[in-house]
């Protein structure tokens, strides 16, 4: 409802997500009062029916918690389980898993930046009504998602919920000769990425520049996927089992809800931007030519261009994937020994959309006593609200389907993905 | 269903994690032919633009965990010419349906710091504990191609040929060897629906039941003979048949045989 004085813009289901969440933005006389990211999934309670499980269950079961990235949670999986145990995964093993996330980057981003976010761009719906008007365009990035499906398919099985990954390393390692039609896919795709950076560097971008603190990995010699320190644009610098200690849901004062901060500092924000602003000089120079052709400088903040920086990542996953496969390397064996022991392992790793940490304690027999897992939504949700308060305040004049239709973007540059978060589960107490 | 108006399809969601919808956008080579005969009338994860019902098809992912949801899917019904539930969790129930072996006041303590806000019911189930369902596509996630083939089934008012035969007949068809007789791998292939193509033993490994019980599954022949060859603990098997299809009735009975079993 609205009046001369105040304004509230409600969105009760946000498409173009994944998972489901609402917003509410109040207004009164133009300063924003409110502005909530809403999560009603329900909760499927994960880290409770976790304990009891095998460690060997993990890589599995935590794959379900979101269909968009499971290798994700399957990597967070097997690294805090191999720390548990004190085994190393190195080598080829070590290569492809790159490999399996390089696949998980592709797909995840293009389904992100030009089915679901583009629209938005260029004023349609959806990407199908898009593709009336510019087919190319959609069919391209289809095709250069399928280039990303086809890598986890062969590598890890299937596409959503692989099955191949253990820990370890992998059940079983596809040979060399078959993945001759997806390296010339691939080479196909690294062209056609090229062409699609440049596309969304010429995008209209509000002025939106914010001032984040910026959470990523970060590797000696590699763009960071499954291993590194944690480290921030504002001197934090960290091993990753120190995570809960520098990491805390703190209760803030306008709301009931906990937010993620950094320890005795404010929230943070993780996903793409927070990456490539950390780690701009370890992307492959084509990577890197490709950015600064795009108009990027060697840190982004500004979340509308998210839609860029997702896109030179994909080029840079679609590079990597065709190293690692230029120099196949086929393992000994598929997966190495290890003897289980109790113990407490902690795996945090790059998901399409930020850091996803687990940590498991782990009985004699490698039953779990206690999960704990925090994904990457969850921990940005301080920072949109905040965003979106920023973003309104100048907007509030616009009429209300407008500005709506501007808000619905704004929260779709993050990518959110509700699905994840649930463990977050946000309770809205509005008491009048 | 005329030429000139286009079937309209609706996707749903329910407590999941997005991944049997996602099936759908992972179409590459279909998603426009596909789109090009429906009209996609409600489908959040893709798309702002909102179609009132009825619709001719609507999808249902996720299983029903709050009494909001109960209501939710009623009204769907009511909408749908065609109710289609996918995957494992509007079929069975799904991961979340773990919660149902146990006390869900627990694990609201154990996940939420604030456990009086959490709105859950005792037990995740499946859809068709609601409402009439007119077909359930199984998979933990469901598979793609099976999907196509269920929307155009509807579409062109025929059955489905989805087959409910084992994962056993799909290793013969692949001429994957079996892990169980071959590895002594336990495997849960001769009791499960096929719709996979053998993936697991085809990599390697054990099937751990995705797409849910076969049609008449001999659970109790095959859980003898994980005891009596592989020597496996009733707990191991107890957590073998409790995963995403966990909520099903074939893996829950037989799953409860070994709930207070001892060697």
């Amino acid at each position: 409802m609205s009046t001369l004085t105040t304004k509230t813009v409600r969105v009760d289901a946000l498409a173009r997500v994944e998972g489901e969440g609402a917003f509410h933005v109040k207004v009164k006389d133009g300063k924003v009062e409110e502005a909530e990211l809403r999560i009603y999934e329900p909760p499927r309670f994960f880290e409770a029916f976790l304990r009891g499980r095998s460690y060997a269950e993990a890589p599995d079961i935590t794959a379900r918690i979101c269909g968009i990235c499971p290798v994700a949670y399957q990597m967070s999986a097997v690294h805090a389980m191999e720390e548990a145990f004190g085994v190393q995964v190195t080598g080829p093993l070590r290569e492809l898993r790159r490999l399996l996330y390089c696949g998980e980057w592709i797909e995840s981003h293009v389904l992100h930046a030009f089915l679901l976010h583009a629209p938005d761009f260029l004023g349609y719906a959806d990407a199908i009504q898009m593709a009336g008007d510019h087919p190319d365009l959609v069919t391209q990035a289809l095709r250069i998602k399928k280039a990303g499906n086809d890598i986890v398919a062969l590598l890890g099985g299937r596409e959503i919920h692989p099955i191949n990954v253990r820990v370890g390393g992998f059940y079983h390692i596809p040979k060399r000769r078959e993945w001759d039609k997806i390296v010339e896919e691939l080479k196909w795709a690294r062209d056609a990425m090229i062409e699609l950076v440049r596309w969304t560097g010429q995008l209209p971008f509000p002025d939106f520049a914010q001032d984040y603190e910026f959470v990523a990995l970060r590797h000696p010699d590699e763009y960071p996927f499954n291993e590194g320190r944690l480290v921030s644009n504002r001197g934090l610098d960290i091993p990753i089992a120190a995570f809960e200690e520098f990491m805390v849901e703190e209760h803030v004062a306008h709301s009931t809800a906990l937010h993620a901060a950094i320890k005795g500092r404010a929230h943070y924000f993780v996903g793409p931007l927070a990456r490539y602003s950390l780690n701009f000089d370890r992307l492959s120079p084509l990577a890197q030519a490709t950015a600064q052709e795009a108009g990027l400088g060697t840190e982004c903040r500004n979340p509308f261009q998210s839609i860029v920086v997702r896109s030179v990542e994909t080029l840079y996953a679609i590079d990597e994937a065709l190293r690692i496969l230029a120099d196949y390397p086929q393992p000994d064996a598929p997966c190495v020994p290890y003897t289980v022991q109790a113990g407490v392992g902690h795996g945090c790793t790059e998901a399409p959309r930020g850091i996803l940490y687990h940590r498991y304690v782990l009985d004699e027999q490698g039953l779990i006593v206690a999960a704990q897992i925090t994904p990457p939504t969850a921990q940005n949700q301080a920072t949109i609200e905040a965003d979106l308060r920023a973003f309104v305040e100048p907007r509030v004049h616009l009429p209300l389907n407008e500005l709506t239709w501007q808000c619905e973007q704004a929260i779709r540059n993050y990518d959110p993905c509700i699905s994840c978060s649930t463990h977050f589960l946000r309770v809205e107490m509005e008491k009048d | 269903m005329t030429a000139k108006h286009k079937p309209r399809l609706a996707v749903w969601k329910f407590a999941s994690c997005d991944g049997c919808q996602l099936s759908l956008l992972d179409c590459e080579n279909e998603l426009l032919a596909v789109t090009g005969q429906v009209e996609i009338a409600y489908f959040l994860e893709a798309s702002r633009a909102v179609l009132e019902g009825p619709y001719d098809v609507s999808l249902v992912e996720g299983s029903i965990t709050t009494a909001g949801d109960a209501e939710r899917i009623r009204e769907i019904r009511d909408a749908s010419k065609f109710l289609i539930a996918i995957g494992a969790c509007a079929t069975a129930g799904g991961i979340q349906a773990l919660r149902n072996f146990a006390d869900v006041r627990e694990f609201t303590t154990a996940v939420y710091a604030h456990p009086e806000y959490i709105d859950t019911l005792k037990r995740s189930s499946p859809i068709a504990e609601h409402v009439f369902v007119d077909f359930e596509l199984r998979g933990c996630p469901i598979n793609k191609y099976q999907l196509v083939e269920v929307i155009n089934a509807y579409l062109h008012g025929r059955r489905p040929n989805i087959p409910t035969y084992s994962v056993c007949m799909e290793c013969k068809l692949r001429g994957a060897p079996c892990v169980m007789v071959s590895a002594g791998i336990a495997c849960l292939g001769p009791v499960t629906q096929a719709g996979c193509q053998a993936l697991c033993p085809a990599y390697g490994r054990g099937c751990f039941g995705c797409y849910g019980p076969m049609e008449t599954p001999n659970t109790a022949a095959l859980t003898a003979w994980w005891r009596e060859q592989l020597g496996m603990e009733p707990e191991t098997i107890r957590r073998a048949l409790r995963t995403y299809n966990a909520g099903s009735e074939a893996f829950r009975k037989e799953s409860e045989v070994y709930e207070h079993a001892h060697d």
